[in-house]
């Protein structure tokens, strides 16, 4: 046993050379600004990181072949653990990022964008919508709506239609996302007279059954069923609900964006489902038309709003770039200063609405969003 | 002076963590060392933590436990609860940083005690899967955990936040949410003190009447109890000291990151501490540091291979254990490093 430690010790040893050499160290290319931005490459949220990284490269590739202002781009995958965000941040940092797209998902958003803050290095994340993110840090801003946000908009557009009355709500408790939509929901459901008849939860291990959760929407009476939470377990619970033959009105929010994609499942089932968003793949102006072509081209599927966020991120970035004449050369913390005074005044038009405009104090975006009902496999804006 | 075996292999792992913290510390404070590395270096520090602590249990007290980043967890959400409600009330933060391990591992030893009055008295498969639930329990009681500090002291609810705070109060402990803006005051020296601490605590017990004692029932329980030896009370010794040193390891991480939540300290976690063991030799800590040291930076030096990254560090842990079980290899190095003549057992 002495020897295999022994073997062990020195194998291991070796790899840690092996290891730390592969480590580099800081290099500055020359004539381009470098984008960096941390997201799930691989892993239960990769669709989200994947889209983004997509999406922002191709904007990048875009702006490129204009001429003038040059971006170079690097994702590095966090696997959608803080923890793992923070070591692709510094990865980042080495190789000498000068703009951040900060990270896909919240929680590592969370974490990176303290880092970011510490280090001024100017951020906007695409998709990340905690409060948390941007909350006490003047370099860091959202493209994405807050999560309480959603929660506010969804109540008031369900009573402002009229889609239905008695509401129940399935939400996942152990998730950031979920329960904050459900908590601002809930307060705006009571504002608006909204009936909340059905208020069930599901969490990670058992996000596989809903039929405790569909049955108390049912036996309640419930027209219209609030589902705050990603499309993966959204298309459990339209599958299952049609099972037992329970047909109200779907309401979903961003997260549920993703579902047409979904390997397996049968988007008949999608029908009728009504999400508030803020991009709509199938809109006809010249803009989206464009970009969603040249996703589908090189990628082979719609894109979803998260890649339009992204694709926004990156040309606000020009646009903020090009009105303060930042260059390849400049230091990070003397583009963060450049980028935070464009930002603060700016108004950006992009995929994901027209005339965007952020708060100073808060990074927030202040954009219309939309309500889509999904109709023969297509999303249909609802006026 | 005379070293046998044993003290000699001792005084190797303390010689070796110190001198990685001063190479470390010393490339660190002249700026030579990458943000990527500086970044890992306090987890690296928590995770040999949990890897010394997982191996006491698993190695000297020889019981499977998948449950121990449960430990971890509890100690992170502690240790971080009481760095916040100090921050007004001690300025100097590696004070309150001592404390805050200090409460994480207490706090952490004390659900470890709690746990094992029933599970200790299982065996094998048995507490491996009690453990496991453990660790899942954990995990659900901090995702709907609210915890709050306001002027009448700390409030607690469970599922949903009704802890009502007052307008000066703050809600440290958020739910699924985790705690959010968390001061980071860990630093690499306090993971190095914390590192030397446990590793004498662990040698001093596996050196010590207790430690044998331990070691016996490991390796025959029945034996140990047939000459007198109460089998529950050395396991739960073993247990509760591995459980509060996960816990300091849980506060240090924890307070490494503005963020955390309790998804983190999930079974992919226990497992991932247990590889550390397992790859680093049972019973051997100084093997248990090597690996938790090399298999936390490995994932980041693979970053070059992009999306085959995940995929090599498999076949690179694979070929690992197989190397290391080798006969062949094993043979071959043995003839090139002379055995010493003193012959000890296996621990």
């Amino acid at each position: 046993m002495k020897t295999t430690r022994k073997i062990l010790s020195m194998l291991m040893a070796l790899t840690m050379i092996v290891a730390l050499a592969a480590i580099g160290g800081t290099a500055y290319a020359d004539g381009a600004i470098k984008i960096g931005g941390t997201g799930p490459l691989t892993g239960g949220a990769a669709i989200y990181g994947n889209a983004v990284k997509n999406a922002a490269q191709i904007a990048v590739d875009e702006i490129n072949a204009q001429g003038g202002l040059q971006f170079e781009l690097r994702y590095e995958d966090d696997q959608h653990d803080a923890e793992k965000a923070v070591n692709a941040y510094n990865t980042l940092k080495d190789w000498g990022m000068q703009i951040s797209l900060s990270s896909v998902t919240s929680k590592p958003a969370e974490a990176t964008s303290v880092e970011a803050y510490t280090d001024r290095v100017f951020s906007i994340t695409p998709s990340a919508s905690s409060t948390a993110t941007t909350e006490g840090k003047d370099n860091v801003y959202q493209m994405c709506f807050i999560d309480p946000a959603q929660g506010t908009m969804a109540a008031q557009t369900i009573a402002a239609k009229g889609f239905g009355s008695k509401i129940a709500v399935i939400w996942k408790n152990d998730d950031v996302y979920s329960s904050g939509i459900h908590e601002t929901f809930v307060a705006e459901a009571a504002e608006q007279g909204l009936e909340i008849v059905s208020d069930t939860t599901f969490a990670d291990g058992n996000n596989t059954d809903f039929s405790v959760q569909i049955a108390d929407a049912q036996s309640k009476g419930a027209d219209l069923v609030f589902l705050p939470m990603y499309y993966d377990a959204a298309s459990l619970i339209l599958t299952q609900a049609d099972n037992v033959g329970y047909y109200p009105a779907w309401f979903g929010v961003d997260g549920m964006d993703g579902i047409l994609s979904l390997e397996g499942f049968d988007t008949d089932l999608a029908e009728g489902v009504y999400l508030l968003t803020p991009f709509n793949a199938w809109a006809t102006d010249e803009r989206t038309a464009a970009f969603v072509a040249k996703y589908q081209e090189l990628y082979n599927e719609v894109p979803n709003q998260f890649a339009a966020d992204a694709y926004d991120c990156v040309y606000a970035f020009a646009q903020a770039c090009e009105a303060a004449g930042v260059s390849a050369d400049m230091s990070r913390e003397e583009i963060c200063e450049a980028m935070i005074a464009q930002f603060s005044t700016m108004s950006f038009d992009g995929l994901t609405g027209s005339g965007a405009t952020w708060d100073v104090e808060t990074g927030r975006v202040t954009k219309e969003p939309i309500v889509v009902i999904i109709t023969d496999g297509i999303y249909v804006t609802v006026d | 002076m005379k070293l046998n075996n044993t003290k000699r292999k001792n005084l190797l792992t303390y010689a070796v963590v110190t001198v990685c913290y001063a190479v470390f510390q010393m490339l660190s404070l002249g700026g030579n060392l990458s943000s990527t590395l500086k970044g890992m270096l306090v987890p690296i520090c928590a995770y040999v933590v949990m890897a010394i602590s997982l191996n006491l249990t698993v190695g000297v007290l020889g019981e499977l436990s998948l449950g121990h980043a449960g430990f971890m967890s509890v100690g992170a959400f502690m240790g971080v609860t009481a760095a916040i409600s100090l921050q007004n009330v001690i300025v100097s933060a590696p004070l309150r940083l001592a404390i805050a391990l200090i409460v994480g591992a207490v706090f952490a030893g004390i659900v470890g005690f709690l746990v094992g009055i029933p599970v200790l008295r299982l065996n094998g498969d048995y507490l491996a899967i009690v453990t496991l639930a453990f660790g899942e329990i954990i995990k659900s009681v901090f995702n709907n955990l609210y915890l709050g500090l306001d002027s009448r002291g700390f409030r607690l609810s469970l599922l949903e936040d009704r802890t009502n705070l007052h307008e000066d109060g703050r809600l440290i402990i958020a739910g699924p949410m985790g705690i959010g803006g968390i001061e980071k005051i860990a630093s690499f020296t306090a993971g190095f003190v914390l590192i030397l601490i446990c590793l004498a605590v662990i040698f001093h017990l596996v050196n010590s009447r207790h430690g044998r004692a331990i070691m016996a029932i490991r390796d025959n329980r029945i034996a140990a109890e047939s000459v007198g030896l109460p089998v529950t009370r050395y396991k739960m010794m073993a247990f509760v000291t591995s459980a509060a040193m996960a816990g300091a390891a849980g506060a240090l991480f924890a307070l490494n990151y503005s963020t955390v939540v309790a998804n983190k300290f999930d079974f992919n976690t226990s497992i991932l501490v247990l590889v550390f063991v397992v790859f680093g030799g049972l019973g051997n800590m100084l093997g248990s540091i090597i690996a938790a040291a090399t298999l936390t930076i490995l994932p980041e030096a693979l970053r070059g291979f992009s999306n085959y990254r995940m995929l090599i560090y498999a076949i690179v842990l694979v070929l690992v254990m197989l190397a290391s079980n080798n006969e062949q290899l094993r043979s071959m190095l043995s003839r090139i490093i002379p055995k010493r003549k003193e012959h000890t057992h296996d621990a």
